[in-house]
Protein backbone atom coordinates (compact mmCIF):
# COMPACT_ATOMS: atom_id res chain seq x y z
CA UNK A 1 0.00 0.00 0.00
CA UNK A 2 1.24 3.47 -0.82
CA UNK A 3 1.83 5.89 2.01
CA UNK A 4 0.64 9.46 2.13
CA UNK A 5 2.40 12.39 3.73
CA UNK A 6 0.34 14.55 6.13
CA UNK A 7 0.07 17.07 3.27
CA UNK A 8 -1.64 14.69 0.84
CA UNK A 9 -5.05 16.38 1.13
CA UNK A 10 -3.52 19.81 0.53
CA UNK A 11 -1.74 18.51 -2.57
CA UNK A 12 -4.96 17.09 -3.99
CA UNK A 13 -7.04 20.17 -3.13
CA UNK A 14 -4.48 22.54 -4.67
CA UNK A 15 -4.39 20.71 -7.98
CA UNK A 16 -1.44 18.38 -7.42
CA UNK A 17 -1.16 15.50 -9.86
CA UNK A 18 -0.47 12.48 -7.71
CA UNK A 19 1.96 9.69 -8.63
CA UNK A 20 3.57 6.87 -6.71
CA UNK A 21 7.19 7.51 -5.75
CA UNK A 22 9.36 5.64 -3.27
CA UNK A 23 6.28 4.00 -1.78
CA UNK A 24 4.47 7.33 -1.33
CA UNK A 25 1.65 9.06 -3.17
CA UNK A 26 3.29 12.38 -4.05
CA UNK A 27 2.48 15.36 -6.27
CA UNK A 28 4.52 15.26 -9.48
CA UNK A 29 3.32 18.76 -10.36
CA UNK A 30 0.62 21.28 -9.54
CA UNK A 31 -1.53 23.40 -11.86
CA UNK A 32 1.30 25.70 -12.96
CA UNK A 33 3.21 22.79 -14.49
CA UNK A 34 6.83 21.69 -14.22
CA UNK A 35 8.30 24.49 -16.34
CA UNK A 36 6.78 27.29 -14.25
CA UNK A 37 7.51 25.51 -10.99
CA UNK A 38 11.12 25.03 -12.06
CA UNK A 39 11.51 28.69 -13.00
CA UNK A 40 9.87 29.85 -9.77
CA UNK A 41 12.71 28.13 -7.89
CA UNK A 42 15.36 29.66 -10.17
CA UNK A 43 13.95 33.19 -9.97
CA UNK A 44 11.87 33.44 -6.78
CA UNK A 45 10.92 30.50 -4.59
CA UNK A 46 9.28 27.09 -4.59
CA UNK A 47 7.90 25.00 -1.74
CA UNK A 48 8.23 21.21 -1.88
CA UNK A 49 6.77 18.56 0.38
CA UNK A 50 9.60 16.08 0.80
CA UNK A 51 8.19 14.34 3.85
CA UNK A 52 8.68 11.03 2.08
CA UNK A 53 12.40 11.27 2.88
CA UNK A 54 13.46 9.13 5.83
CA UNK A 55 15.24 10.13 9.03
CA UNK A 56 17.34 7.94 11.29
CA UNK A 57 18.87 8.92 14.64
CA UNK A 58 22.31 7.58 15.51
CA UNK A 59 22.92 7.93 19.23
CA UNK A 60 25.42 6.67 21.78
CA UNK A 61 29.07 6.91 22.88
CA UNK A 62 30.17 5.18 19.66
CA UNK A 63 27.98 7.24 17.31
CA UNK A 64 30.90 8.92 15.53
CA UNK A 65 32.77 5.63 15.24
CA UNK A 66 29.71 4.12 13.53
CA UNK A 67 29.39 6.93 11.01
CA UNK A 68 33.05 6.58 10.09
CA UNK A 69 32.60 2.82 9.80
CA UNK A 70 29.35 2.71 7.81
CA UNK A 71 29.77 5.83 5.66
CA UNK A 72 32.58 6.65 3.23
CA UNK A 73 33.03 10.31 4.22
CA UNK A 74 35.03 11.39 7.26
CA UNK A 75 32.83 12.56 10.14
CA UNK A 76 35.59 13.82 12.40
CA UNK A 77 35.92 17.50 13.06
CA UNK A 78 32.30 18.52 12.71
CA UNK A 79 30.70 21.16 14.88
CA UNK A 80 27.18 20.85 16.27
CA UNK A 81 24.65 21.85 13.63
CA UNK A 82 26.95 21.00 10.75
CA UNK A 83 25.84 18.74 7.90
CA UNK A 84 27.95 16.43 5.76
CA UNK A 85 27.01 14.35 2.71
CA UNK A 86 28.12 10.76 2.18
CA UNK A 87 27.49 7.76 0.00
CA UNK A 88 26.84 4.50 1.85
CA UNK A 89 28.89 1.74 0.28
CA UNK A 90 28.24 -1.99 0.27
CA UNK A 91 31.00 -4.60 0.65
CA UNK A 92 31.39 -4.77 -3.14
CA UNK A 93 32.04 -1.06 -3.45
CA UNK A 94 28.59 -0.33 -4.90
CA UNK A 95 26.23 2.20 -3.38
CA UNK A 96 23.48 1.35 -0.88
CA UNK A 97 22.24 4.94 -0.74
CA UNK A 98 23.49 8.48 -0.23
CA UNK A 99 22.69 10.37 2.95
CA UNK A 100 23.11 13.70 4.71
CA UNK A 101 24.24 13.53 8.32
CA UNK A 102 23.70 16.39 10.79
CA UNK A 103 25.65 16.56 13.99
CA UNK A 104 23.34 17.14 16.96
CA UNK A 105 26.03 16.58 19.59
CA UNK A 106 29.14 14.45 20.12
CA UNK A 107 26.97 11.42 20.76
CA UNK A 108 24.00 12.12 18.52
CA UNK A 109 23.60 12.46 14.75
CA UNK A 110 20.53 12.93 12.53
CA UNK A 111 20.70 11.04 9.22
CA UNK A 112 18.46 11.84 6.24
CA UNK A 113 17.97 9.01 3.74
CA UNK A 114 16.13 8.57 0.44
CA UNK A 115 12.44 7.69 0.62
CA UNK A 116 12.66 4.46 -1.33
CA UNK A 117 15.59 3.28 0.82
CA UNK A 118 14.15 4.00 4.26
CA UNK A 119 13.79 0.46 5.53
CA UNK A 120 16.79 -0.83 3.58
CA UNK A 121 19.08 1.82 5.07
CA UNK A 122 17.77 1.40 8.59
CA UNK A 123 18.33 -2.35 8.36
CA UNK A 124 21.78 -1.70 6.86
CA UNK A 125 22.72 0.49 9.84
CA UNK A 126 21.48 -2.19 12.28
CA UNK A 127 23.38 -4.92 10.44
CA UNK A 128 26.64 -2.96 10.44
CA UNK A 129 26.56 -1.15 13.76
CA UNK A 130 29.51 -1.57 16.10
CA UNK A 131 29.97 -0.92 19.82
CA UNK A 132 27.69 1.17 21.97
CA UNK A 133 25.23 2.86 19.65
CA UNK A 134 21.53 2.89 18.88
CA UNK A 135 19.99 3.58 15.48
CA UNK A 136 16.34 4.62 15.53
CA UNK A 137 14.08 5.13 12.51
CA UNK A 138 12.35 8.41 13.34
CA UNK A 139 10.89 8.99 9.87
CA UNK A 140 7.31 9.03 11.14
CA UNK A 141 8.13 11.77 13.66
CA UNK A 142 9.04 14.30 10.96
CA UNK A 143 7.63 16.04 7.96
CA UNK A 144 10.08 17.82 5.71
CA UNK A 145 9.46 20.89 3.57
CA UNK A 146 12.02 22.31 1.15
CA UNK A 147 11.83 26.07 0.63
CA UNK A 148 14.12 26.74 -2.31
CA UNK A 149 15.10 29.74 -4.37
CA UNK A 150 16.71 33.18 -4.16
CA UNK A 151 13.76 34.52 -2.12
CA UNK A 152 13.73 31.65 0.39
CA UNK A 153 15.55 33.64 3.06
CA UNK A 154 13.29 36.69 2.70
CA UNK A 155 10.27 34.44 3.11
CA UNK A 156 11.67 32.65 6.13
CA UNK A 157 12.56 35.97 7.76
CA UNK A 158 8.87 36.86 7.75
CA UNK A 159 7.97 33.86 9.91
CA UNK A 160 11.09 33.12 11.96
CA UNK A 161 13.68 35.03 13.97
CA UNK A 162 16.94 35.65 12.19
CA UNK A 163 18.70 33.66 14.92
CA UNK A 164 16.66 30.59 13.92
CA UNK A 165 17.79 30.72 10.30
CA UNK A 166 21.16 29.09 9.58
CA UNK A 167 23.59 31.48 7.91
CA UNK A 168 25.88 28.98 6.29
CA UNK A 169 25.32 26.34 3.63
CA UNK A 170 25.21 22.82 5.10
CA UNK A 171 24.47 23.95 8.63
CA UNK A 172 21.24 23.79 10.62
CA UNK A 173 19.49 25.09 13.69
CA UNK A 174 18.07 22.16 15.66
CA UNK A 175 15.85 24.14 18.03
CA UNK A 176 14.40 26.52 15.48
CA UNK A 177 10.98 28.04 15.86
CA UNK A 178 8.52 29.09 13.18
CA UNK A 179 5.54 30.86 14.75
CA UNK A 180 5.54 28.61 17.78
CA UNK A 181 6.19 25.40 15.83
CA UNK A 182 9.40 23.60 16.73
CA UNK A 183 11.49 23.01 13.62
CA UNK A 184 14.90 21.90 12.47
CA UNK A 185 15.90 24.50 9.90
CA UNK A 186 18.72 23.49 7.61
CA UNK A 187 20.42 25.38 4.81
CA UNK A 188 20.47 22.58 2.29
CA UNK A 189 18.62 21.55 -0.82
CA UNK A 190 18.49 19.58 -4.02
CA UNK A 191 17.89 22.32 -6.56
CA UNK A 192 21.16 24.17 -7.05
CA UNK A 193 19.65 27.29 -5.46
CA UNK A 194 19.91 28.82 -2.03
CA UNK A 195 17.27 27.41 0.22
CA UNK A 196 16.24 25.60 3.34
CA UNK A 197 14.93 22.25 4.39
CA UNK A 198 12.61 22.40 7.36
CA UNK A 199 11.79 19.42 9.57
CA UNK A 200 8.90 19.49 12.01
CA UNK A 201 6.29 17.27 13.71
CA UNK A 202 3.59 15.83 11.41
CA UNK A 203 0.84 17.73 13.28
CA UNK A 204 2.43 21.01 12.14
CA UNK A 205 2.41 20.01 8.46
CA UNK A 206 -0.61 21.89 7.16
CA UNK A 207 -0.07 24.98 9.28
CA UNK A 208 3.59 25.22 8.27
CA UNK A 209 2.83 24.66 4.58
CA UNK A 210 0.08 27.31 4.54
CA UNK A 211 2.19 29.76 6.52
CA UNK A 212 5.12 29.50 4.10
CA UNK A 213 2.85 29.71 1.06
CA UNK A 214 1.23 32.87 2.45
CA UNK A 215 4.54 34.42 3.41
CA UNK A 216 5.89 33.65 -0.04
CA UNK A 217 2.94 34.99 -2.00
CA UNK A 218 4.37 38.49 -2.46
CA UNK A 219 7.56 36.93 -3.86
CA UNK A 220 5.77 34.67 -6.31
CA UNK A 221 6.20 31.37 -4.50
CA UNK A 222 4.78 28.26 -6.18
CA UNK A 223 4.14 24.82 -4.72
CA UNK A 224 6.45 22.44 -6.57
CA UNK A 225 6.20 18.72 -7.22
CA UNK A 226 8.64 15.91 -7.81
CA UNK A 227 8.79 16.74 -11.52
CA UNK A 228 10.45 20.08 -10.88
CA UNK A 229 12.56 18.53 -8.12
CA UNK A 230 14.01 16.19 -10.74
CA UNK A 231 14.54 18.80 -13.48
CA UNK A 232 16.16 21.16 -10.95
CA UNK A 233 18.54 18.54 -9.55
CA UNK A 234 19.46 17.39 -13.05
CA UNK A 235 20.15 20.96 -14.19
CA UNK A 236 22.39 21.30 -11.11
CA UNK A 237 23.96 17.91 -12.02
CA UNK A 238 23.23 16.39 -8.63
CA UNK A 239 23.32 12.60 -8.64
CA UNK A 240 20.23 10.59 -7.72
CA UNK A 241 20.30 7.14 -6.19
CA UNK A 242 19.04 4.56 -8.68
CA UNK A 243 20.26 6.68 -11.60
CA UNK A 244 23.80 7.96 -11.22
CA UNK A 245 24.56 5.37 -8.54
CA UNK A 246 23.28 1.97 -7.53
CA UNK A 247 24.38 -1.33 -6.02
CA UNK A 248 26.84 -1.88 -8.87
CA UNK A 249 28.17 1.60 -9.59
CA UNK A 250 30.87 2.73 -7.21
CA UNK A 251 30.90 6.31 -5.93
CA UNK A 252 34.26 6.93 -7.58
CA UNK A 253 32.90 5.84 -10.94
CA UNK A 254 30.09 8.35 -10.70
CA UNK A 255 32.18 11.34 -9.74
CA UNK A 256 31.71 11.22 -5.97
CA UNK A 257 35.37 10.45 -5.22
CA UNK A 258 35.68 13.53 -3.02
CA UNK A 259 33.26 11.95 -0.55
CA UNK A 260 35.29 8.74 -0.30
CA UNK A 261 38.01 9.09 2.31
CA UNK A 262 40.40 6.29 1.42
CA UNK A 263 42.81 7.50 4.11
CA UNK A 264 40.37 6.40 6.84
CA UNK A 265 41.68 3.23 8.56
CA UNK A 266 38.59 1.29 7.50
CA UNK A 267 34.97 1.60 6.35
CA UNK A 268 32.44 -0.73 4.77
CA UNK A 269 33.42 -1.14 1.13
CA UNK A 270 36.96 0.20 1.45
CA UNK A 271 38.66 -3.07 0.50
CA UNK A 272 36.47 -3.49 -2.57
CA UNK A 273 37.12 0.09 -3.65
CA UNK A 274 40.86 -0.46 -3.25
CA UNK A 275 40.67 -3.66 -5.27
CA UNK A 276 38.75 -1.90 -8.04
CA UNK A 277 41.55 0.62 -8.46
CA UNK A 278 41.14 3.60 -10.73
CA UNK A 279 37.60 3.88 -12.09
CA UNK A 280 37.12 2.75 -15.68
CA UNK A 281 34.02 4.81 -16.22
CA UNK A 282 33.06 8.37 -15.41
CA UNK A 283 29.99 10.57 -15.23
CA UNK A 284 29.56 13.15 -17.97
CA UNK A 285 27.15 15.95 -18.85
CA UNK A 286 25.40 15.76 -22.22
CA UNK A 287 23.63 18.41 -24.26
CA UNK A 288 21.49 17.37 -27.21
CA UNK A 289 22.28 19.17 -30.44
CA UNK A 290 19.73 17.35 -32.58
CA UNK A 291 16.00 17.23 -32.03
CA UNK A 292 14.52 15.19 -29.22
CA UNK A 293 14.76 14.78 -25.49
CA UNK A 294 17.44 12.45 -24.14
CA UNK A 295 16.08 10.34 -21.26
CA UNK A 296 17.70 7.74 -19.03
CA UNK A 297 18.90 4.36 -20.37
CA UNK A 298 19.82 5.69 -23.82
CA UNK A 299 22.96 4.21 -25.38
CA UNK A 300 25.80 6.66 -26.05
CA UNK A 301 28.05 6.29 -29.10
CA UNK A 302 31.30 7.80 -30.23
CA UNK A 303 30.93 7.00 -33.90
CA UNK A 304 30.57 3.23 -34.17
CA UNK A 305 31.70 2.54 -30.60
CA UNK A 306 29.20 2.31 -27.79
CA UNK A 307 30.82 4.14 -24.90
CA UNK A 308 28.10 4.09 -22.25
CA UNK A 309 24.49 4.87 -21.36
CA UNK A 310 22.61 7.81 -19.96
CA UNK A 311 21.63 7.71 -16.29
CA UNK A 312 19.20 10.66 -16.23
CA UNK A 313 17.90 13.03 -18.84
CA UNK A 314 15.10 15.48 -19.34
CA UNK A 315 14.13 18.82 -20.79
CA UNK A 316 15.70 21.50 -18.60
CA UNK A 317 13.46 24.55 -18.40
CA UNK A 318 16.12 27.10 -17.43
CA UNK A 319 18.18 26.42 -20.56
CA UNK A 320 15.24 25.31 -22.64
CA UNK A 321 17.12 22.30 -23.91
CA UNK A 322 17.59 18.59 -23.50
CA UNK A 323 20.32 17.83 -20.95
CA UNK A 324 21.38 14.46 -19.62
CA UNK A 325 23.98 12.74 -17.50
CA UNK A 326 25.63 9.51 -18.50
CA UNK A 327 28.25 7.02 -17.45
CA UNK A 328 30.88 6.34 -20.13
CA UNK A 329 34.25 4.68 -20.61
CA UNK A 330 36.93 6.86 -19.15
CA UNK A 331 38.99 7.05 -22.34
CA UNK A 332 36.08 8.64 -24.16
CA UNK A 333 34.06 11.58 -23.16
CA UNK A 334 36.33 14.60 -23.41
CA UNK A 335 34.47 17.84 -22.74
CA UNK A 336 33.51 19.44 -26.03
CA UNK A 337 33.56 16.22 -28.02
CA UNK A 338 30.69 15.08 -30.18
CA UNK A 339 28.70 11.95 -29.35
CA UNK A 340 25.55 10.31 -30.59
CA UNK A 341 22.70 9.23 -28.35
CA UNK A 342 20.18 6.57 -29.30
CA UNK A 343 16.75 8.02 -28.53
CA UNK A 344 14.32 5.17 -29.12
CA UNK A 345 16.09 3.94 -32.22
CA UNK A 346 17.02 7.36 -33.60
CA UNK A 347 20.64 8.52 -33.30
CA UNK A 348 20.73 12.12 -32.14
CA UNK A 349 23.85 14.26 -32.25
CA UNK A 350 24.97 15.56 -28.85
CA UNK A 351 28.00 17.06 -27.16
CA UNK A 352 29.74 16.48 -23.88
CA UNK A 353 29.57 19.56 -21.69
CA UNK A 354 30.90 20.59 -18.30
CA UNK A 355 28.87 19.90 -15.19
CA UNK A 356 27.14 21.32 -13.29
CA UNK A 357 25.04 22.58 -16.19
CA UNK A 358 23.61 25.23 -13.89
CA UNK A 359 25.39 27.24 -11.25
CA UNK A 360 23.47 29.82 -9.25
CA UNK A 361 24.53 33.41 -9.89
CA UNK A 362 27.10 34.56 -7.37
CA UNK A 363 25.97 37.23 -4.99
CA UNK A 364 27.15 40.76 -5.57
CA UNK B 1 -11.37 20.05 -19.30
CA UNK B 2 -13.32 20.26 -22.54
CA UNK B 3 -14.69 17.66 -24.96
CA UNK B 4 -16.10 19.46 -28.01
CA UNK B 5 -19.25 17.75 -29.35
CA UNK B 6 -18.35 18.16 -33.02
CA UNK B 7 -15.18 16.08 -32.77
CA UNK B 8 -14.68 12.32 -32.78
CA UNK B 9 -12.32 10.68 -30.33
CA UNK B 10 -10.23 7.55 -29.84
CA UNK B 11 -9.59 5.61 -26.64
CA UNK B 12 -5.89 6.45 -27.08
CA UNK B 13 -6.70 10.18 -26.64
CA UNK B 14 -6.61 11.57 -30.17
CA UNK B 15 -9.32 13.74 -31.70
CA UNK B 16 -10.47 13.75 -35.33
CA UNK B 17 -12.26 16.57 -37.06
CA UNK B 18 -13.86 15.50 -40.33
CA UNK B 19 -13.48 18.45 -42.67
CA UNK B 20 -14.85 17.11 -45.91
CA UNK B 21 -15.10 14.06 -48.05
CA UNK B 22 -12.44 11.67 -46.81
CA UNK B 23 -10.53 14.57 -45.18
CA UNK B 24 -9.72 15.20 -41.56
CA UNK B 25 -7.58 17.07 -39.03
CA UNK B 26 -5.97 15.06 -36.22
CA UNK B 27 -4.63 16.10 -32.82
CA UNK B 28 -4.48 15.07 -29.18
CA UNK B 29 -7.17 15.78 -26.62
CA UNK B 30 -7.33 18.19 -23.73
CA UNK B 31 -7.12 15.18 -21.41
CA UNK B 32 -3.95 13.97 -23.15
CA UNK B 33 -2.18 17.32 -22.97
CA UNK B 34 -3.14 17.71 -19.35
CA UNK B 35 -1.86 14.23 -18.50
CA UNK B 36 1.43 14.88 -20.31
CA UNK B 37 2.07 18.27 -18.75
CA UNK B 38 4.30 20.89 -20.38
CA UNK B 39 4.93 19.68 -23.95
CA UNK B 40 8.43 20.56 -25.12
CA UNK B 41 9.01 18.53 -28.28
CA UNK B 42 7.00 17.03 -31.09
CA UNK B 43 8.08 14.67 -33.82
CA UNK B 44 5.72 14.80 -36.81
CA UNK B 45 5.52 12.82 -40.08
CA UNK B 46 6.16 14.46 -43.43
CA UNK B 47 3.80 15.61 -46.09
CA UNK B 48 3.03 12.70 -48.38
CA UNK B 49 3.52 10.04 -45.71
CA UNK B 50 0.89 7.36 -45.24
CA UNK B 51 -0.57 6.87 -41.79
CA UNK B 52 -2.29 3.69 -40.66
CA UNK B 53 -5.23 3.37 -38.30
CA UNK B 54 -4.04 2.23 -34.89
CA UNK B 55 -0.36 2.86 -35.59
CA UNK B 56 1.85 5.61 -34.18
CA UNK B 57 2.44 8.53 -36.55
CA UNK B 58 4.01 11.08 -34.19
CA UNK B 59 5.37 11.44 -30.72
CA UNK B 60 5.05 14.21 -28.22
CA UNK B 61 7.37 14.76 -25.31
CA UNK B 62 6.61 16.65 -22.19
CA UNK B 63 9.11 17.51 -19.51
CA UNK B 64 8.33 14.25 -17.76
CA UNK B 65 7.38 11.76 -20.46
CA UNK B 66 7.25 10.78 -24.08
CA UNK B 67 4.07 9.51 -25.67
CA UNK B 68 3.21 8.08 -29.07
CA UNK B 69 0.32 9.56 -30.98
CA UNK B 70 -1.73 6.93 -32.81
CA UNK B 71 -3.47 7.56 -36.07
CA UNK B 72 -7.23 7.20 -35.89
CA UNK B 73 -7.37 6.65 -39.66
CA UNK B 74 -5.57 5.09 -42.58
CA UNK B 75 -4.93 7.97 -44.94
CA UNK B 76 -2.41 10.18 -46.67
CA UNK B 77 -0.82 13.19 -44.96
CA UNK B 78 -1.35 16.32 -47.05
CA UNK B 79 -0.29 18.91 -44.53
CA UNK B 80 1.78 18.98 -41.35
CA UNK B 81 1.36 21.69 -38.75
CA UNK B 82 5.01 22.67 -38.66
CA UNK B 83 4.20 25.60 -36.37
CA UNK B 84 3.95 23.05 -33.55
CA UNK B 85 7.54 21.99 -34.05
CA UNK B 86 8.72 25.44 -33.02
CA UNK B 87 6.05 26.01 -30.41
CA UNK B 88 4.88 22.65 -29.06
CA UNK B 89 3.46 24.41 -25.99
CA UNK B 90 0.55 25.48 -28.24
CA UNK B 91 -0.82 21.97 -27.74
CA UNK B 92 -1.11 22.67 -24.01
CA UNK B 93 -2.67 26.04 -24.62
CA UNK B 94 -5.15 25.02 -27.30
CA UNK B 95 -5.30 21.25 -27.84
CA UNK B 96 -8.25 21.33 -30.25
CA UNK B 97 -6.87 24.23 -32.27
CA UNK B 98 -3.47 22.52 -32.50
CA UNK B 99 -4.06 19.97 -35.21
CA UNK B 100 -0.96 17.93 -36.02
CA UNK B 101 -1.72 16.60 -39.48
CA UNK B 102 -4.32 17.07 -42.18
CA UNK B 103 -5.10 13.87 -44.06
CA UNK B 104 -7.03 12.87 -47.19
CA UNK B 105 -8.01 9.63 -48.90
CA UNK B 106 -9.21 7.99 -45.69
CA UNK B 107 -9.66 4.30 -46.40
CA UNK B 108 -10.02 2.91 -42.89
CA UNK B 109 -10.75 4.22 -39.40
CA UNK B 110 -10.44 3.18 -35.79
CA UNK B 111 -13.60 2.83 -33.80
CA UNK B 112 -14.52 6.42 -33.05
CA UNK B 113 -16.00 7.56 -29.78
CA UNK B 114 -18.45 10.40 -29.26
CA UNK B 115 -17.57 13.24 -26.90
CA UNK B 116 -19.74 11.69 -24.19
CA UNK B 117 -18.21 8.23 -24.60
CA UNK B 118 -14.70 9.62 -24.56
CA UNK B 119 -15.42 11.71 -21.50
CA UNK B 120 -16.34 8.51 -19.67
CA UNK B 121 -12.98 6.95 -20.59
CA UNK B 122 -11.11 10.07 -19.54
CA UNK B 123 -12.92 10.09 -16.23
CA UNK B 124 -11.97 6.48 -15.57
CA UNK B 125 -8.32 7.11 -16.32
CA UNK B 126 -8.08 10.15 -14.13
Amino acid sequence: MELKTPLYDIHVSTGGKIVEFGGFLMPVQYGAGIKKEHMAVRTACGLFDVSHMGEVLCKGPDALKNLNHILTNDYNGMVNGQARYSPVCNENGGVVDDVIVYKVSDEEYFIVVNAANRSKDYQWFLDHQIGDVEFTDVSDDYIQLALQGPKARDILLKVADESDIPEKYYTCIFDGDIRGMKCIISQTGYTGEDGYEIYSAPENAEKLWNLLMEAGEEFGILPCGLGARDTLRLEASMPLYGHEMNDDISPRETGLGMFIKMDKPEFVGKEALEAKGEPKIKRIGIRALGRGIIREHCDIYDGDVKIGTTSSGTFCPFFGESLAMGLVDREHGEIGSRIQVDIRGRLVEAEIVKTPFYRKPSKA
Amino acid sequence: MTFPEELKYTASHEWVKMTGDGEALIGITDFAQDALGDIVFINLPEEGDEVTAGEAFADVESVKAVSDVFSPVTAKVVEVNTELQDAPEKINEDPYGSWMIRVTDITDTEEFLTAAQYQEIAKEEE
